[in-house]
């Protein structure tokens, strides 16, 4: 490396610093929920999802007042084997381990030179011994919780084991039905499925016949009748749940499929037949004579010709629409409720509940976020390009 | 009239109908969706919560009252609405100009670098995930715990640093700006995209030739790269208020409003679902496409320009 190479090297680093501690900071959020959502319930509340690769708890403390007579795997002593069970049964709590500590052995003190450990380092043992002796050992990673939170299990335990031991939930049968559990995630992910696929259809169908007449065909009022629809685009959200909330109230459409596909619909009809007229508008005209010419009709020209060519704009509406639908809370909250919960519902649900703790959270959310993600890196292009062009959708 | 629309071939000639039949099932669903409860909405603003009479009605006697604008009283005056309003103040300051300083900042040094494509892929995740998922990532940063052992990663820190852990949700004023920074954290993403791409429409010659004239890339950047992308940054910043005005997921999943939390929309949420005050919930409503008004001229004022362009 020569000199101007170095002096270039050196002159970007302040760049390469900045940037990195950047992208740094904004993954660790996510990694944090990633790590979590693979680690036993025991372990998150007890260290942070950081020291997720560090000695478990007590393992320190075991170093510095047992390790010596009892050897690093506990077996060194043969009458005081503390990877035997039955043993430490009975001492498994700190005050039954500082009690037996005190008492002699062989008339000697048990501890010899060494003091006996205070109350918060005898916990830290006593937990260390549990999971030597195989009483409470839960591994560093597992798929306990996506499983729990996939089948809707919130007892204290974990839901195979539940199983194993027989005690489930009334609601839980433990046969493949748990999967359709009402409280589950993985019921959810049908719903959210159900939700979002026709409600992405749908306005893209509409929008592609609106969008079609607005660039390619000849009607009164076609100027204003668009600028109304760009202006359409705007118009909060909020502003048009409660009268159809009512109105749906008198159809008895709350709480069904067919109202939230409905609204999503109609909520995203301008800014689908806005990208799509651009897009379509954009095209030669002169295809489109030639076809005429050629004595197409105009549902020839649309379904033959404008249909195949707009396939990019579609993809790119598609995957907009289909993860603001996938994400959405307030719609889902206000038209389907718990009647039909989908994910952000449920994840919603658990978070204000104060019945589940972070292992069923972090896998719930894991869940949720796996298809936007796989989209996003898989369709990366599409998404950034759908993502800029509704850039002030509603 | 086709003669008008130098756009359409004037060969492309339709009965009086056709084009009709393929808006109708647009039209319907824009205005069974969008007009109508638009209209509805406005309407209900001015009666009470019942739906029963003028919003007058809902007046108490001995306290000022602002006859059938009532609903606007209680949005505009009411101490819990105040709050709101101010909260959604302090996110437009502190989220749009977080995120453009941000999203231009990595835009700028991303363009730098080799691994550009992986870095923007980084910083642009977060639009991915739902406001829900990013609740639960951000409860988790910010978990507050009252023993010994902290499991938030901010808190830990915190206390690795020899501090006192913070219960960085139920604080006022500091949960606001907890809240604000998940904002951030998923929108800067957005920003960076847009700014990134028009960052690269500007000349590199211009750049070089400034370059070559001495001039240090500070001055590059602030006389030369922020004037010509200025029309996309305010694009970027009008985009981002409107966001901002109608947020509701991440208030509503990390602190329900509590906490001297609350914003505009969730305020509307609550009015409408939890105490079942249609009447109040559409004057919020209204004052809240009020507030985004300016915005949506300015948008298609923009749209008119773009057109002309054409």
């Amino acid at each position: 490396m020569n000199r101007k190479n170095l002096r270039r090297w050196f002159k970007g680093l302040p760049t390469h610093i900045i940037l990195i501690v950047i992208c740094t900071i904004w993954l660790i959020p996510t990694l944090g929920l990633l790590v979590t959502s693979f680690r036993p319930f025991q372990n998150i509340n007890e260290s942070g999802w950081w020291q997720v690769l560090a000695p478990p708890k007590g393992a320190a403390e075991y170093k510095t007042y047992c390790a010596e007579c009892h050897g690093a795997n506990g077996k060194k002593l043969v009458n005081g084997d503390l990877t035997d069970p039955n043993l430490i049964q009975n001492y498994n709590r700190s005050f039954a381990l500082i009690a037996m500590l005190q008492k002699n052995i062989n008339n000697q003190p048990h501890m010899g030179t060494v003091p006996i450990p205070n109350q918060n380092d005898a916990a830290s043992i006593a937990t260390y011994l549990r999971r030597l002796s195989g009483i409470d050992a839960p591994p560093r990673f597992t798929l306990n919780n996506y499983i729990d939170a996939m089948v809707g299990y919130r007892g204290s335990g974990t839901y195979r084991d539940a199983c194993a031991a027989g005690t489930e939930p009334v609601d839980l049968s433990c046969t493949l039905s748990d999967m359709g559990n009402p409280r589950g995630m993985g019921r959810a992910f049908i719903n959210s499925l159900i939700v979002s696929i026709p409600a992405t259809v749908l306005p893209i169908l509409f929008a592609a016949f609106a969008a079609y007449a607005f660039s390619w065909m000849d009607f009164k009022g076609r100027q204003w009748m668009f600028a109304l629809l760009v202006g359409l685009q705007v118009v909060p959200l909020q502003m048009t749940l409660i009268p159809i909330s009512r109105l749906y109230a008198q159809l008895g459409l709350n709480g069904t499929f067919l109202g939230i596909w409905l609204f999503h619909t109609g909520f995203g009809l301008p800014y689908a037949i806005y990208l799509m007229r651009n897009f379509l508008g954009s095209l030669p005209r002169e295809i489109f004579e030639s076809a005429y010419l050629d004595g197409a009709s105009a549902w020839t020209a649309f379904y033959r010709l404008a249909i195949p060519l707009s396939v990019p704009a579609i993809a790119s509406l598609a995957i907009f629409q289909f993860l603001w639908i996938w994400n959405d809370l307030l719609v889902a909250l206000v038209f389907l409720g718990g009647q039909h919960p989908v994910l952000t519902y449920q994840i919603g649900n658990m978070v204000t509940s104060l019945g589940s703790g972070w292992q069923l959270l972090t896998a719930a959310a894991f869940i949720s976020m796996a298809l936007p993600m796989i989209v996003f890196f898989g369709l990366q292009r599409f998404f950034v390009s759908g993502l800029l062009a509704g850039s002030v959708k509603g | 009239m086709a003669s008008k629309n130098s756009n359409v071939p004037a060969i492309m000639r339709q009965g009086k109908f056709t084009p009709w039949f393929y808006l109708l099932p647009a039209l319907i669903v824009m205005g069974t969706f969008i007009v109508y409860p638009g209209i509805n909405t406005f309407l209900l603003s001015f009666r009470n919560n019942g739906n029963t009479g003028w919003a007058s009605t809902s007046c108490v006697a001995g306290q000022s009252c602002w006859g059938f604008l009532e609903n606007f009283h209680y949005a505009l005056t009411s101490q819990i609405m105040q709050t709101a309003f101010l909260n959604n103040l302090k996110w437009i300051l502190l989220m749009v100009s977080g995120t453009v300083i941000l999203g231009l900042l990595i835009a700028v040094l991303a363009d730098r670098v080799k691994y550009e494509p992986i870095a923007k892929s980084i910083i642009f995740l977060p639009m991915a995930i739902s406001f829900v998922g990013a609740g639960v990532i951000w409860k988790f940063m910010y978990n507050f715990g009252t023993g010994d052992v902290q499991i938030g990663l901010l808190n830990a820190l915190i206390v690795s640093l020899g501090g006192k852990p913070v219960s960085f949700l139920t604080v006022p004023q500091l949960n606001t700006v907890a809240l604000i920074i998940v904002g951030v954290w998923m929108w800067t993403g957005f920003c960076m995209t847009i700014l990134a791409a028009a960052l690269k429409s500007v000349s590199t010659e211009i750049l070089e030739a400034a370059r070559v004239d001495g001039a240090s890339e500070w001055m590059v950047f602030y006389k030369i790269m922020v004037p010509q992308i200025m029309p996309t940054i305010t694009v970027v910043v009008t985009t981002m208020v409107i966001n901002v005005l109608k947020i509701f997921d991440i208030v509503y999943v990390m602190t329900g409003g509590n906490y001297g939390t609350d914003v505009i929309a969730n305020r509307m949420y609550k009015e409408m679902y939890s105490m079942f005050n249609t009447g109040r919930a559409a004057a919020i409503a209204i004052v809240l496409i009020l507030v985004i008004v300016p915005a949506m001229i300015f948008n298609i004022r923009r749209f008119r320009m773009q057109e002309s362009e054409r």
